[in-house]
């Protein structure tokens, strides 16, 4: 992944918050926001997999949709291939869709029970499209073939399938219009664990046949160890650490990130039972109320004085390593000021 | 894979039916909703083809005065099977000339208290921005008097339109559409409720990330789901709406008294309902037969609509 920064940037993010306003009262006056998503800022190269962790409610799948736009972002920008999508009007927006498409978490919830397969497929066709019916129905076909459904089940209605096969059905709406960059948002977490590595192999195979970017959001540790490129670890509305895959399952930087990864059962018992757990106290604070300084502050094993009045910022620590923690912002300075300035130098991304 | 079954795969891949098609199929396995078919369709084969084999005029009164007291209020017979009315006319072409009037009014004013319900719901469930105003305009008509609102818009428009545009034709306008402003209102709050849960599932979403316009998102992912509902209060609404006009009819202000409807004819009856009972109940079988069959094929065309519950 030493080669990243050479390829193509085909989605940047700088500065994106998303904040949802809580309201109170007899009329309805604002008095704080969620920050949902809060400052987050990374690219993804073309054909890459970024992999979002992060635990329940520390705002994942909220960038995934603010990333499509399905949400208005609070704040900052999203550039797609280039063109800034932030705030661009939902007609403009329409031309872009066929670019950048999504695979939804719950593939019940994500198909509408009354439309049969063949038109679920078929309406990204609809509406970007002027295929003949029967262009529109061979069109059909090769997705479902793309996708692992027998062309038999064209007429048949969501209900009928299996959660896995619903999957595929929502993969193949996805895929219809070709898109360059699809959102994963959890696309195996309401699955078996069996039927998982089937959707992830398809999500995986048909990335190399399409060339397809994914930005993969999950909260299996493991399965996005199998399938990402680089690793973007979420706390709290905030990016924590983003890192090549392998040097983030090694090595992890950040002391959330350790945290996280020393949950991962390990396959060997022999090293199972000297696996040393980091286990957190207290809970997630709320993202409407989050701490001063350090988002993880107060949950930190390795929390430091500064960590309490400093927010630390998002920079490269290592080349193609990113961490927001004080640990890294001081060695970096006391390292000297040369390896401080190139690592400066070499910032591709974060703010 | 052998020959065989590959033949067998591609015979069976077929363009996908049309889906009305499984709605029928489904529709013909609920008994009651083909009972329901049979009844209603026969009372309105009755109501629109039955005055041209049963050609006595509803409104014929006869004019020699001792030969109408002869004739009034008599029992069935081969003359007037369903019996003569307190002036001495056939039950039977009042009964069949009274339903097309009745079925037209049940027909059109649920049509349109369902279409501003459904348009009304479905703005302000969609358009947060409507939504306050809207419901507050649906509490506002749930709270306001019905029938003395329907009594002066009664009074109010009723000389205008007939002279607009003929006396029947006015007032049938009139009826239905005071009917229907005064009766959409419990269909606009449940479809408001159904669209408001509907809008916060994956599938709208996913939708909007496909590019759909919310226009085309309403009409192909919302209003298909909020069917059942709508067919509810549909088949309930019919029935409603022929008991308004009977209402309506029976203080005056409906349409004129020699003008046979079913509600007319049973209020007419009323008052000697104890001496003669037939004339109460033959209007009313009338009403409930229509009432109950339509709510019959209402079930029966929710239930086919369903792809859920279709196929089993």
């Amino acid at each position: 992944m030493l080669d990243a920064p050479a390829r193509r940037k085909l989605v940047e993010v700088r500065g994106l918050r998303k904040y949802f306003p809580i309201t109170a009262g007899l009329l309805r006056r604002k008095i704080g926001d969620v920050k949902a998503v809060d400052n987050v800022s990374f690219d993804i190269f073309e054909g890459e997999t970024l992999g979002l962790v992060g635990e329940s409610g520390c705002g994942k799948s909220t960038c995934g949709r603010v990333i499509l736009r399905l949400y208005d972002p609070t704040a900052g920008s999203i550039r797609i291939e280039g063109r800034e999508i932030a705030d661009a009007p939902q007609s403009d927006l329409r031309e872009l869709r066929p670019t950048m498409q999504m695979v939804f978490q719950d593939p019940q919830a994500s198909l509408n029970p009354r439309m049969t397969v063949a038109a679920i497929i078929g309406e990204p066709l609809d509406e970007h499209t002027t295929l003949s019916k029967a262009e529109k129905l061979a069109r059909i076909y090769e997705l479902m073939d793309a996708v692992g459904l027998n062309r038999n089940y064209a007429n048949r209605y969501p209900h009928e399938f299996s959660g896995g096969q619903r999957q595929r059905i929502g993969i193949a709406r996805a895929l219809a219009l070709n898109p360059k960059f699809v959102v994963c948002d959890e696309p195996i977490a309401a699955l078996d664990v069996s039927i998982q590595a089937q959707v992830v192999n398809l999500l995986e195979e048909l990335q190399d046949r399409l060339g397809l970017t994914y930005l993969f959001i999950s909260h299996d540790l493991s399965m996005v160890r199998h399938i990402a490129d680089r690793v973007a670890v979420m706390y709290l509305g905030q990016i924590a650490e983003l890192a090549p895959r392998d040097d983030l399952y090694l090595k992890p930087l950040h002391p959330y990130t350790q945290a996280l990864l020393s949950a991962v059962p390990e396959p060997d018992p022999e090293l199972e039972a000297h696996r040393r757990r980091i286990i957190l106290t207290g809970d997630v604070p709320s993202p409407a109320n989050p701490p001063k300084g350090c988002n993880f502050c107060t949950r930190c094993p390795k929390v430091m004085d500064i960590c309490r009045q400093v927010e630390p910022a998002f920079r490269e620590v290592e080349p193609g390593r990113f961490a927001a923690c004080h640990l890294y912002s001081e060695t970096n300075e006391t390292a000297g000021p040369t390896a401080a300035a190139e690592a400066r130098k070499s910032i591709q991304q974060g703010v | 894979m052998t020959e065989a079954s590959g033949a067998r795969v591609e015979a069976a891949v077929r363009p996908p039916r049309n889906q009305w098609w499984d709605v029928w199929d489904q529709f013909k396995t609920h008994k009651g909703a083909l009972v329901g078919l049979v009844i209603f369709g026969a009372i309105l084969f009755a109501v629109l083809l039955g005055p041209f084999l049963w050609r006595l005029d509803p409104t014929y009164v006869d004019p020699n005065p001792v030969n109408m007291l002869k004739l009034r209020n008599q029992g069935p017979s081969l003359a007037h099977p369903f019996g003569t009315d307190q002036l001495g006319r056939d039950m039977l072409a009042r009964i069949m000339a009274g339903g097309r009037v009745s079925i037209a009014v049940g027909l059109t004013a649920m049509a349109l208290s369902l279409f501003l319900g459904t348009l009304i719901g479905v703005v302000a469930g969609f358009f947060k921005r409507a939504d306050g105003f809207l419901m507050s305009m649906t509490d506002l008509f749930l709270s306001l008097p019905l029938l003395p609102l329907l009594l002066l818009m009664v009074t109010l428009f009723r000389e205008p339109l007939s002279q607009a545009l003929g006396t029947e034709t006015g007032i049938f306008l009139l009826i239905v559409t005071a009917i229907g402003v005064t009766s959409w209102m419990h269909a606009a709050r449940i479809v408001r409720g159904e669209v408001l849960t509907l809008k916060e599932r994956e599938f709208v979403l996913a939708a909007r990330s496909i590019g759909t316009p919310s226009r085309r998102l309403v009409l192909r992912h919302i209003l298909p789901n909020v069917m059942s509902p709508i067919m509810v209060s549909a088949t309930l609404g019919i029935a409603n709406a022929i008991i308004t006009e009977s209402a309506l009819s029976f203080l005056g202000l409906g349409f004129p008294p020699d003008f046979p409807t079913w509600g007319r004819i049973l209020f007419d009856a009323v008052d000697q309902m104890q001496l003669y009972p037939l004339r109460v109940v033959l209007p009313g079988v009338a009403i409930s037969l229509t009432v109950l069959s339509v709510n019959y094929i209402g079930d029966g065309l929710r239930d086919a609509l369903d792809p859920r519950i279709r196929g089993r």
